[in-house]
C-alpha cells in the first residue's frame, strides 16, 4: 500500500508543528482530516448550504438529498438493515447519553441492574451514572484480567433477573483490547437483556458488521473516522426507535403539534431534533469514502504491521511498560516509564514534534484498577509509518537522557 | 519555546529528591490537594509556631517532575517565614506563573529568587501551569484551615 501516498492527502502533515514535522500518534483522541473532508466542508459552506428538512427550495432539497446521502452511507459502512436505525447525534457520547435517557426513562426503575465493564470510558459510564442518581439503578462493573481483557465468565455471573442493559466499548481507549462483542450479545440476548457497545475506537480500526454483532445499540463518533467534529453516529435496532421515547424535543422531531396534544415523528427524525450539523453530516460522507477508497482490510493490515513494530521497539526500551496485553489488540499503546511521569514524556516528546497524550484518557475505572494515576498512550492511524515510531523512540531516549536514566 | 527553560537542572534535581518530604511532627495545620487531570496528589503539612511562623513545613505526594520539583521548591523557601510572608510569596509565585510578573519579595534572598524563577519557564506550557501551582494552592488552603480538597480543575 502506497502510504506516502495516503499520508500526502493529508495537508496537517505538509505543515510544521513548533518548527517540526508532525509525528502525529493521538489518533485515539482524534483523527487527522484528508483534503477531501476538508474541501467538502468549504465546498458545501461555498455553494451548497441550506437547511434541511422543512424548505422546499431547491437548496434545501438538495441538502436534504445529500444528508440522506450519508445516513445511506453509514448504514452500509456498518451493515445496518434499516437506513431509519441511524440516528446522527453530536458526537458518540450524546449517542449514549440518548439511549441511556430514552430507555433508562421507562425501563430502568428502583434497584435495576445496569452492567458495564471496567474498561469503559467515562462517557460510557457516566450517563449510566444518571440512571444511578435519578432512577436508583445499581451499575455493576464486569472485571478485567491484567492483561485488560474483560473476564467473561465474571460478566455472566453479573447478570440477574434484575438486568435490563450490558453495554461495553468494542475497543479499548487504554489497552487496544478488541472484546468480543458477538459472545457477549450471544450471553445477553439469552436473557432478553440488551446490549449497547460503545464503538468510538473501533469502527476507525477494524472491521464492524452490527447485523452480524447482532448488538441492540451501537455509538460512534464521525471525528475518529477522518470525518468533522460535530458529527455523532447511534445505531439502534428499529424495535427499538420505534418502542423508546424520544430524547431532545423541538422542532423536526415532531408530527402534529396541537395545544392539547403532541405527536412525535417516525424514526429517525423522532430522535433529530432541532437543526442538525447539517454540514458535518454532509461531510462526514467523504469520510467513508476515503476508508473506502483504501478499503478496510488494508487499513487493518497496516495499522497491524504499525503497532507490531511500535511494540517490538517500545518493548526494548529499558524501563518502559507496556499496560496489558490483551487477547486481540489493536494500534492503542498505553505504557509509563519508571522515573519519568507520563505529562513529561508528553511534553518533550512534543518538542520534537511527536504528538501522544498522556493522562488517563477519561478512564480512571481502569488506572485505579490497575493502580495508576496516568499513562503515556500512543494511538496509530492510517497515515503512521515505521518513520514515526522511529521518532517516537527517539524521543523516549531524549526523555530518560533528560531525567538521566540509565 | 525551549525545552531547557522548563527542565532546568535545578527542576530534575528537586523532582528526583526533593526536599522536606515527609509529614511533620506535631503539625498544626494540614491541607490536600488534587490534580485530577493527571493524578497529582500532594498532602502540606506544617507547624506554626506561638510567633506565627511556618517552623515546620513538609509534604506528601506524588506527580510529575515540575509538581514535585515546584513542591519541594517551595518549601525550602516559604519554612522559617511567617505567615505574612509565606502568603505574600505564594501569590508572587502564582503571579510570575501566571503574567510573568517578577518576584520582588524583601522576604526572599537572590538565590532563593533564582530558585523560585527556575519554575518561571512553565508559564509557556498552560497545560503544565497546574502541576506548578498545586502545592502552593494547598499551602493557602493549610494556612486558612479549609477542610476541603484543593482541586485544580475547580480553583483556577
Amino acid at each position: 500500500m502506497d502510504i506516502n501516498g495516503i499520508k500526502s492527502q493529508f495537508p496537517i502533515f505538509s505543515k510544521k508543528i513548533n518548527g517540526k514535522s508532525l509525528v502525529y500518534l493521538d489518533s485515539s483522541n482524534s483523527s487527522q482530516k484528508p483534503l477531501t473532508v476538508i474541501n467538502r466542508l468549504n465546498d458545501f459552506y461555498r455553494n451548497e448550504f441550506s437547511n434541511i428538512g422543512r424548505s422546499i427550495h431547491s437548496l434545501a432539497v438538495n441538502a436534504t438529498n445529500k444528508f440522506e446521502e450519508t445516513r445511506l452511507s453509514v448504514k452500509n459502512f456498518i451493515n445496518a438493515k434499516f437506513k431509519e436505525e441511524i440516528i446522527f447525534t453530536k458526537n458518540a457520547t450524546e449517542a449514549i447519553n440518548l439511549i441511556a435517557a430514552s430507555f433508562g426513562q421507562h425501563n430502568i426503575k428502583e434497584g435495576d441492574e445496569i452492567i458495564i465493564t471496567e474498561l469503559e470510558h467515562h462517557s460510557n459510564y457516566v450517563p449510566w451514572h444518571f440512571l444511578r442518581e435519578k432512577n436508583k439503578a445499581v451499575i455493576k462493573f464486569a472485571p478485567i484480567d491484567e492483561n485488560g481483557d474483560i473476564i467473561i465468565n465474571k460478566l455472566k455471573e453479573l447478570i440477574t433477573t434484575r438486568t435490563k442493559i450490558i453495554a461495553v466499548t468494542h475497543l479499548s481507549n487504554v489497552t487496544g483490547t478488541i472484546v468480543p462483542i458477538k459472545e457477549i450479545v450471544e450471553i445477553a440476548h439469552k436473557k432478553n437483556i440488551p446490549v449497547l457497545v460503545d464503538g468510538c475506537q473501533s469502527v476507525p480500526h477494524i472491521n464492524v458488521d452490527v447485523s452480524d454483532l447482532d448488538c441492540d445499540f451501537y455509538a460512534f463518533s464521525g471525528h475518529k473516522v477522518y470525518g468533522p467534529t460535530g458529527v455523532g453516529i447511534l445505531y439502534a435496532k428499529k424495535k427499538w426507535l420505534e418502542k423508546l421515547p424520544p430524547f431532545i424535543g423541538g422542532g423536526a422531531m415532531i408530527n402534529e403539534v396541537r395545544k392539547d396534544k403532541i405527536t412525535y415523528a417516525t424514526p429517525p427524525e423522532k430522535y433529530e431534533a432541532g437543526t442538525m450539523p447539517t454540514a458535518e453530516v454532509i461531510t462526514f460522507n467523504e469520510a467513508i469514502k476515503f476508508i473506502e477508497s483504501i478499503g478496510m482490510n488494508n487499513l487493518m493490515i497496516h495499522e497491524k504491521e504499525i503497532t507490531n513494530y511500535a511494540l517490538e521497539k517500545l518493548k526494548r526500551i529499558n524501563s518502559l511498560k507496556i499496560i496489558g496485553n490483551p487477547k486481540n489488540k489493536a494500534g492503542v499503546i498505553s505504557f509509563i516509564i519508571k522515573g519519568i511521569h507520563p505529562h513529561d514524556i508528553s511534553t518533550i516528546l512534543d518538542e520534537d514534534g511527536v504528538a501522544i497524550r498522556a493522562g488517563h484518557h477519561c478512564c480512571q475505572i481502569f488506572h485505579e484498577k490497575m493502580n495508576l494515576t496516568a499513562t503515556a498512550r500512543v494511538s496509530i492511524g492510517i497515515y503512521n509509518t515505521k518513520d514515526d515510531i522511529d521518532m517516537l523512540c527517539k524521543g523516549i531516549e531524549n526523555c530518560r537522557k533528560v531525567f538521566d536514566l540509565k | 519555546m525551549d525545552l531547557k527553560q522548563l527542565y532546568q537542572d535545578i527542576i530534575l534535581e528537586h523532582g528526583k529528591s526533593p526536599r522536606n518530604f515527609g509529614k511533620c511532627e506535631k503539625y498544626t495545620h494540614e491541607a490536600k490537594g488534587h490534580n485530577p487531570l493527571c493524578g497529582d496528589q500532594v498532602h502540606v503539612y506544617l507547624k506554626l509556631n506561638s510567633e506565627k511562623k511556618l517552623e515546620d513545613l513538609k509534604f506528601q505526594g506524588s506527580g510529575c517532575a515540575i509538581s514535585i520539583a515546584s513542591t519541594s521548591i517551595m518549601t525550602e523557601l516559604v519554612k522559617n517565614q511567617s505567615i505574612e510572608s509565606a502568603k505574600k510569596i505564594i501569590i508572587e509565585f502564582i503571579n510570575m506563573i501566571k503574567t510573568s510578573s517578577e518576584i520582588k519579595s524583601n522576604d526572599l534572598n537572590e538565590d532563593q529568587k533564582i530558585k523560585i524563577m527556575s519554575l518561571s519557564g512553565v508559564r509557556q506550557y498552560p497545560m503544565r501551569v497546574k502541576c506548578a501551582t498545586l502545592a502552593w494552592h494547598t499551602l493557602t488552603s493549610a494556612i486558612e484551615e479549609k477542610k476541603e480538597e484543593v482541586n485544580t480543575e475547580v480553583i483556577e
